[in-house]
């Protein structure tokens, strides 16, 4: 299915948010993660079913002011 | 000691981390602040990318507490997402909220910032407002929860200094109990002594360290003109007068004619 990734097309095979990270080899346990704008907290990744145009949005840790 | 929401710091220095030359000089500003909280962000990670997590180790290796940002937002919707994946990320309540009105001016939204208070507060947040020195805002702003103010004193990254000192000391004296912090917008030790010698709590900055010549020389400007404000302040400043008057006693003064 296709879905937007952190802002970019993806072409990918996960039907759950767990099995995109693997795909893309996102690992750590900092990464936070939407769907569609709304948190997904890192428990309900394997839970959460993606669907075609799906915007994901994957983020870590970084310097801020 | 400075006391936000209930938390006890011995720094009055809140530095940000970010546009160091090196994550070494960072770390070595970062200490030589003294500053007992930093500020850190989310941001995309790319695939396969390790970034975010070498920068979160460096971040634990400090031993400082963290207070994350929502940088960047432009919506109460982003702003509050972003607060809630932060909260996950760097298991802590405390958020810098950050809601952008302005790409020029990097000037709070601060409509959407007092809504996105209120929301994040209600789900247990300890709100960290970035606002302007706007006193009726303030007040929505504690009326939302804040237990903590922001204002800025210049736009983000100008260096300007405090612009509007009126303001500020008319939020102190109306705020005699809420912390306020300047947040963005000092360029010199000498702002922050100035504002601190207002009665300011403390003073977030990163832009005025990171891209001074030497941050880590810098860092310890900044610690000691933000103590020596504080003092200052304590200490009870002198008015200023219009007309010279004396230090040296006149009286006994000799005569020779």
């Amino acid at each position: 299915m296709l879905l937007m990734v952190n802002g970019e097309v993806r072409q990918v095979r996960a039907a759950t948010l767990a099995e995109l990270l693997r795909e893309l080899e996102y690992e750590g346990e900092w990464l936070a993660t939407a769907r569609n704008g709304e948190i997904v907290h890192r428990e309900a990744r394997a839970e959460c079913r993606l669907a075609d145009g799906d915007r994901i949005e994957i983020l870590s840790p970084m310097q801020g002011g | 000691m400075l006391t936000l929401y209930g938390n006890e710091y011995p720094s009055r220095l809140l530095l940000g981390t970010a546009q160091y030359p090196s994550p070494a000089i960072l770390s070595q500003a970062v200490k030589a602040s003294g500053a007992s909280l930093i500020t850190v962000s989310l941001r995309r990670e790319s695939a396969g990318g390790k970034a975010g997590g070498a920068f979160w180790e460096l971040i634990r290796g400090l031993d400082v507490e963290v207070l994350a940002n929502t940088a960047g937002c432009h919506s109460v919707k982003e702003a509050v997402t972003t607060a809630r994946m932060a909260r996950e990320v760097f298991a802590t309540n405390r958020i810098k909220l950050e809601v952008i009105g302005n790409a020029d001016t990097l000037q709070p939204d601060v409509f959407a910032l007092v809504e996105a208070a209120r929301i994040l507060t209600a789900e247990g947040f300890e709100v960290f407002p970035y606002t302007t020195e706007d006193l009726v805002v303030a007040e929505r702003l504690v009326e939302a929860g804040c237990q903590v103010l922001m204002p800025w004193c210049a736009p983000i990254g100008s260096a300007k200094g405090p612009l509007n000192l009126d303001a500020l000391r008319s939020l102190r004296g109306h705020f005699p109990q809420v912390p306020l912090v300047v947040d963005a917008g000092l360029g010199r030790p000498s702002h922050a002594a100035q504002v601190m010698e207002l009665g300011f709590d403390a003073v977030l900055l990163n832009t005025a360290v990171a891209k001074a010549g030497d941050p880590v020389a810098m860092a310890g400007a900044f610690a000691k003109a933000v103590e020596a404000g504080h003092i200052a302040f304590q200490a009870g400043l002198l008015e200023p007068r219009d007309m010279a008057v004396p230090s040296t006693p006149v009286l006994g003064k000799a005569t020779f004619q």
